[in-house]
């Protein structure tokens, strides 16, 4: 099991992190807050830690902390547009319940 | 499912508490949002994919108000309702308009209570409205678009106002914005913003010059990069200068090659929408092809060659040229000094500005971002900063105040508390006392100006400290504080020390300057200076000799008696000189007086000292006299 990319999501990341002009990859995560107990993490990665788990999609690094992944196994992200609005949707199946949006969820 | 953005490393957000923050670009002829996700500056385009919102209001009597393409689209229907180019009455009074007989709107003036001058008003279908109100709408959109875009609401947002823009200007544009339900995390100067979007904020220290060639106005700047902070050293410009005259060159040139004259208006804007889409054409192309039929049925199909579109708009891009050696000369740099430029506003396109850029300054300016949006980009890169979504927190541009912000003086001197070109924010405090013995009451007058005298200087407020303890002139101490915000926003306190007395005021100036204005207060400052310093001389000396006749009269009434008749007259003579000097205007003739009226009145003093010893010495014994 892995966590993954879209085709569409791997583009925009490459694009995004060539224009940054750094970074190593994409780091997806979870924490603990927000309404629905956890929420998520997106972030550019700089390095990578000693312990993280690293996948490969369409040639983006993904990295994701053990402590993390059970959270987010078997999740796709993927690339979206909503009217004006656009950015990353997760695709979670391991999500039982999320608040409205959707931005924060059990598990 | 929300949508997600790509953070920086440790600075994902909480969910529902994205800190999102745009960039405005508030133009005279268009305004843009920008807004950095995944990492990246981008402009939010509306739902038709339009970056460039027109800075076109159209007011209706039902209330409705029409902003951006549907209101300029109707421009020549309803022109006395349709505001465009609000932001030239930002923060100005009719006096500052210049010839409203030109404009299709009716004006009205604003009272405002503390200086008599009031900010302009129109006088539109759907009431008076205020260039705040107006601008506010057209950032209402911008808001609205930003939010739809970036799916949240906004925590802040940082505007861009001119590098000239006065303090007046700048209250005006952070109203509107309030109006608009837009919190401001700063105004910011567009060059700077320009310079941000390149990127030169990381570049090493420098001089940079931005050359900003817009719709129908021209900026140039010269601006100096040291420790993360962009000062702006020079400003100059031409108001009246753009990318519409380029237009109307191609249109005049189209007359004359049909042999056409005086068409009616539909036929004037069809061909200055040809001659706009000739111009374009030609930044990509080496000839365009001009075809229209008017309305009276005549043909037109002209080839304009980029050659002769170069020597016909020659003159145009030489007039650029002249404010650009001003900016630098008034920099006291060279062209050497500058170590880069950067190109601003869509005029800046056409190969012939490019190519007669370079050749001034001897580099390949910076194109390569768009002319059109660097503005609002580089506003929306420093709003992500100030919102804290960026880990280099340490890194925060500052930006510097225009003119030198000061208080009268007796003799209606300028007294400068804030020079000019000082980083913001800030504070600086000065001690100043009463004139008059048992004075109760100073007010205080807040100037911006180079200039020493006040009447050259511009008035921003004025106010009282009263209940100040009665006490001998010079002994009160009055503590005045000048705080400067982030947005170049003034406040000003008054406390008087033994006391503790109280007053301030927030200095929300009444109107402005216009462009010209401050260039010119700027020279002046310099081609007076000497003028300035024998002004100053000379009121110094003023003030000292009333001061003085005033004292001495005031002894001669309690204590003439001591005096015998043939001192007394020469006092009085040595009075009556000194107030002869005061008419030849001469600070040197003036000073003289007043040493010679000081020397007459030693044995005089003297007496009068040794009587009031005397008296506060009588009917005491010793002991009580001792000093602990």
């Amino acid at each position: 099991m892995s966590v993954t990319l879209s085709e569409a999501a791997a583009k925009h990341v490459q694009n995004f992190i060539a224009k940054r002009g750094r970074g190593i990859g994409l780091r997806i995560g979870v924490r603990t807050s927000g309404c629905s107990g956890m929420a998520y993490k997106l972030e550019f990665a700089d390095e990578a830690d000693d312990d993280d788990l690293q996948f490969d999609s369409y040639g983006v690094k993904v990295l994701v902390d053990p402590k993390s992944l059970p959270y987010i196994e078997g999740m796709v992200l993927d690339y979206a547009r909503e009217g004006l609005n656009e950015g990353f949707k997760f695709n979670n199946p391991n999500v039982k319940d999320s608040c409205g949006c959707g931005e924060s969820f059990q598990v | 499912m929300a949508l997600l953005q790509i953070s920086e490393p440790g600075l994902s957000t909480a969910p529902h508490q994205h800190r999102l923050a745009v960039g405005i670009d508030l133009g005279t002829t268009n305004s843009l949002v920008a807004s950095v996700r995944n990492g990246i500056s981008v402009v939010l385009n509306d739902e038709h994919g339009r970056a460039m919102l027109p800075s076109v209001v159209r007011y209706f009597a039902d209330g409705e108000v029409a902003v951006g393409e549907a209101a300029q689209a109707l421009q020549s229907e309803d022109p006395a309702n349709t505001i465009v180019s609000v932001k030239r009455f930002m923060g100005r009074g009719l006096s500052d308009v210049g010839d409203i007989s030109q404009l299709p709107y009716r004006f009205a003036q604003e009272e405002s209570q503390s200086s008599g001058h009031g900010m302009v008003q129109l006088r539109t279908v759907a009431g008076i409205k205020s260039p705040v109100e107006i601008s506010a709408e057209i950032l209402k959109v911008l808001r609205t678009r930003a939010e739809a875009s970036l799916g949240g609401e906004l925590v802040g947002a940082v505007i861009t106002v001119p590098a000239y823009f006065d303090d007046a200007q700048r209250q005006a544009t952070k109203d509107a914005a309030k109006l608009a339900g837009l919190n401001v995390l700063r105004l910011l100067n567009e060059p700077t913003a320009a310079a941000i979007a390149y990127g030169l904020d990381n570049a090493s220290e420098g001089v940079y010059a931005v050359y900003d060639l817009g719709g129908g106005t021209f900026d140039i700047s010269i601006l100096r990069l040291s420790r993360g902070v962009f000062e702006v050293l020079a400003a100059n410009g031409d108001s009246a200068l753009g990318g519409d005259d380029f237009d109307q060159r191609i249109y005049c040139w189209i007359l004359e090659k049909n042999q056409l004259s005086a068409l009616n208006p539909k036929d004037t804007r069809l061909l200055l929408t040809m001659a706009r889409t000739a111009k374009e054409q030609l930044t990509e192309h080496d000839e365009a092809h001009i075809t229209a039929v008017l309305s009276g049925g005549e043909g037109i199909d002209n080839v304009l060659t980029q050659n002769e579109f170069e020597s016909m708009s020659k003159n145009l891009i030489q007039r650029t040229l002249q404010p650009l050696k001003r900016a630098l000369r008034d920099a006291k740099l060279s062209i050497n000094d500058v170590k880069g430029v950067v190109m601003v506003g869509g005029a800046t396109r056409m190969p012939q500005v490019q190519q007669a850029v370079g050749e001034f300054f001897g580099q390949t300016p910076l194109t390569n971002l768009d002319p059109d949006k660097v503005v609002a980009l580089g506003a929306a890169i420093q709003a992500n900063l100030l919102a804290g979504n960026q880990s280099r927190d340490d890194w925060l541009l500052l930006d510097v105040i225009p003119l030198s912000l000061g208080l009268e003086t007796m003799g209606g001197l300028v007294e400068k508390i804030i020079p000019r070109n000082s980083t913001i924010p800030t504070a600086r405090a000065q001690e100043f006392t009463t004139y008059k013995d048992g004075q109760t009451a100073m007010s205080l007058h807040v100037v911006q100006g180079e200039r020493e005298l006040v009447a050259d200087c511009r008035s921003l407020a004025k106010f009282e400290l009263r209940g100040i303890p009665p006490m001998v002139a010079g002994a009160a101490r009055i503590r005045v504080t000048f705080q400067v915000d982030a947005d170049g926003l003034l406040s000003v306190m008054a406390r008087e020390m033994g006391s503790g007395i109280e007053a301030a005021i927030e200095v929300k100036p009444s109107y402005g300057l216009s462009d010209a204005e401050i260039t010119r207060m700027l020279q002046d400052s310099t081609q007076h200076a000497k003028d300035d310093m024998q002004a100053r001389a000379l009121r110094e000396q003023e003030t000292e000799a009333s001061q003085l006749i005033d004292a001495v009269q005031h002894a001669l009434m309690q204590d003439g008696e001591l005096l015998e008749v043939s001192q007394r007259a020469h006092i009085e003579s040595q009075m009556n000189a000194l107030r002869d000097a005061l008419q030849s205007l001469d600070h040197m003739v003036i000073k003289r007086a007043i040493v010679a009226l000081n020397e007459s009145t030693v044995s005089f003093a003297q007496s009068r000292m040794d009587k009031s010893v005397k008296r506060a010495l009588a009917g005491k014994n010793i002991s009580e006299l001792e000093i602990k």
